[in-house]
């Protein structure tokens, strides 16, 4: 019977969460289809590929291909494509899912190239039938806007938008009666040379300062109302005391006020604060997409009429230039004290 | 060397989103256009590529006779000529998309007699954001492709380039032979502003029209509708320096010192 495929993502041999977020949308899919459900493994040595396959049945996976060359061990993006797509062309599956990451997008992307088929991306709900279209509801704008499509084409590839669904393991797996190790069937591409023109040749790790920005617990992010890169010490200043990262917002970037990675957003990185302290932020759409994931957010702005006070929960109305050095100043003294 | 770089033309959206009434599109009404921001940066590198080695660039777009406008901005930084394939307005899905410039691309360099030894692309539109038209192009074309670069350096003499990928800690290094596709990201460089003697000189620079045959989609957008939105009041601490301690009250109450 025609399966539906979930392309997993490992990482030394541990399944990351978007995989397995994807898995439970996936298995969704598969139900409404009475199909099974089958994942794909690339690039790993037996034993990892065989220690994956077991994790993966909880999530209500029938049976793993590993997709396995000599020339795969590390990221070919084409050859892997080329790996999802012949096995996709031998196994006829309804469907293919991928997480809504840049691997698993880039891997889509050249799975629907080969295909001839299109792929929908970041999709947060997709309503599966037998025949004909599928419905279902995708990302647009980073996630500010949600756009309800029409997918046609055989198969149906997809991407699921991370944190869409919570991973969870199937509501009950038969545990009797049923073997436990999960079939593993290895299948072999055909690749040439010219698919393994783009892979990757070196790795090099980048330096690690500081509080990584999505893993602070109190983020400070300053913008246009910041003016200038020596504006943003005070902020720096601020994000010490308090344990956390400094952020921006991408007019501080594009005037050359920080660097890229400080930027928060849908080009930038989205970040999971405790309190986001916005200090001179108007809170365009942009910006706003990447603290949605902000327990609190704090906002320091002189005009009253920012949009970003729409979205904070506590306010203060007022030029960030004089309130962040008084602040810092108070919390200094209650540091003082709670050291003395 | 010879650089094509296509970018797409999306609504600078500010503060927040108004839709149509029948819900399919955004309001427009009141909103000025943008390059969506990773293709600012891919004209930015475009431009980048030819100072430092020399050549031609050429700015190609889909999209509607409004879209010239972004073409013109892109002339007016330094790419030197433009390309419209024009279409009613509607959306084109991604295999479209890359279907037509496939067909445009093949078409330039049949009429340049060489092919582009560089293709560059946002990652992923602002707007619809499918991240699959710069592969699609580059697999049609049978040229290698790296998506995602935030770097990226060519060597002349060896025909190769060599792109690095940020990735969690650290980055993924690729070297590729030319000619070759690249999907960027924002980060890459910092785009310039257009000089004033840029926008003057970009009137006169020429721009191709094509018309595209519109094929059947595959992926149809039915509806856009507004995610469900964060309720509740925000509370004023204050005003100016006054509201600090108000604030200090609320970081100790949010345990934060």
């Amino acid at each position: 019977m025609s399966a539906v495929l979930g392309l997993v993502e490992h990482d030394q041999g541990k399944l990351n969460e978007a995989s397995l977020e994807m898995l439970t949308l996936a298995r969704g899919v598969a139900q409404a289809l009475n199909a099974p459900l089958e994942a794909v493994i690339i690039g790993a040595e037996e034993a990892q590929a065989r220690a994956l396959a077991d994790a993966l049945r909880p999530y209500g996976v029938a049976k793993a291909y590993w997709v396995r060359h000599e020339a795969l061990r590390d990221y070919a993006p084409l050859a892997w494509a080329k790996g999802v797509a012949q096995l996709v062309q031998q196994r006829q599956p309804k469907a293919v899912l991928a997480a809504g990451t840049d691997r698993g997008h880039e891997l889509i992307a050249h799975v629907g190239a080969q295909l001839g088929v299109v792929a929908a991306t970041n999709c947060v709900e997709v309503r599966a039938q037998a025949n004909g279209p599928w419905a279902l509801t995708r990302l647009r704008w980073g996630g500010s806007l949600l756009e309800d499509a029409e997918l046609k084409g055989e198969p149906k590839l997809l991407t699921v938008a991370p944190h869409a669904v919570a991973a969870e393991p199937a509501p009950s797996p038969a545990t009797e009666g049923v073997e436990l190790e999960l079939e593993l069937e290895a299948f072999t591409p055909e690749l040439s040379d010219s698919d393994l023109v783009v892979r990757v040749v070196e790795r090099v790790q980048a330096e690690r300062k500081g509080v990584p920005l999505t893993e602070a617990k109190v983020v400070v992010g300053g913008g246009r109302g910041v003016g200038s890169a020596e504006g943003f010490k005070m902020l720096e200043e601020l994000a010490a005391l308090l344990g956390g990262a400094v952020g921006c917002s991408r007019v501080a970037t594009n005037n050359g006020w920080r660097p890229h990675t400080d930027q928060i957003g849908q080009t930038g990185v989205q970040i999971a604060p405790d309190l986001y302290i916005a200090c001179g932020i108007s809170g365009a759409i942009q910006h706003m997409v990447g603290v949605k994931g902000a327990k609190r957010i704090l906002a320091i702005n002189k005009d009253p009429e920012a949009p970003i006070f729409q979205r904070a929960d506590y306010g203060v109305i007022g030029d960030l230039h004089e309130i962040v050095p008084k602040l810092i100043e108070e919390i200094k003294k209650i540091k003082a004290g709670q050291a003395g | 060397m010879n650089v094509l770089v296509c970018i797409k033309r999306v609504p600078d959206t500010g503060a927040r989103f108004e839709l149509t009434p029948d819900g399919r599109d955004i309001d427009t009404r009141n909103l000025e256009f943008t390059i969506s921001p990773h293709e600012e940066c891919a004209v930015e590198e475009a431009i980048r590529l030819i100072e430092r080695h020399g050549g031609g660039s050429t700015v190609l777009t889909l999209g509607p006779e409004a879209a010239t406008e972004q073409l013109r901005e892109a002339l007016a930084k330094g790419i030197d000529r433009g390309v419209l394939l024009e279409t009613d307005g509607s959306e084109w899905d991604p295999v479209a998309t890359a279907q037509a410039i496939v067909e445009a691309v093949k078409g330039l360099e049949a009429a340049q007699g060489a092919p582009f030894d560089v293709l560059l692309f946002g990652n992923e539109s602002a707007d619809a954001g499918h991240y699959q038209t710069g592969v699609r192009v580059a697999d049609a074309l049978g040229r290698p492709c790296v998506a995602g670069i935030k770097a990226l350096e060519v060597d002349v003499q060896d025909g190769t380039a060599t792109a690095k990928r940020e990735i969690p800690g650290g980055w993924e290094v690729y070297r590729v032979p030319l000619p070759a596709v690249f999907t960027v990201k924002e980060g890459i460089n910092v785009p310039r502003h257009p000089s004033l003697r840029g926008i003057m000189t970009a009137k006169k620079k020429a721009i191709q029209r094509l018309q595209p045959p519109k094929p059947e989609m595959q992926l149809v957008k039915t509806r856009l509708r507004k995610p469900p939105e964060r309720t509740g009041e925000c509370e004023i601490l204050g005003e100016g320096v006054e509201a600090v301690p108000k604030i200090v009250e609320k970081l100790k109450e949010l345990g934060v010192i």
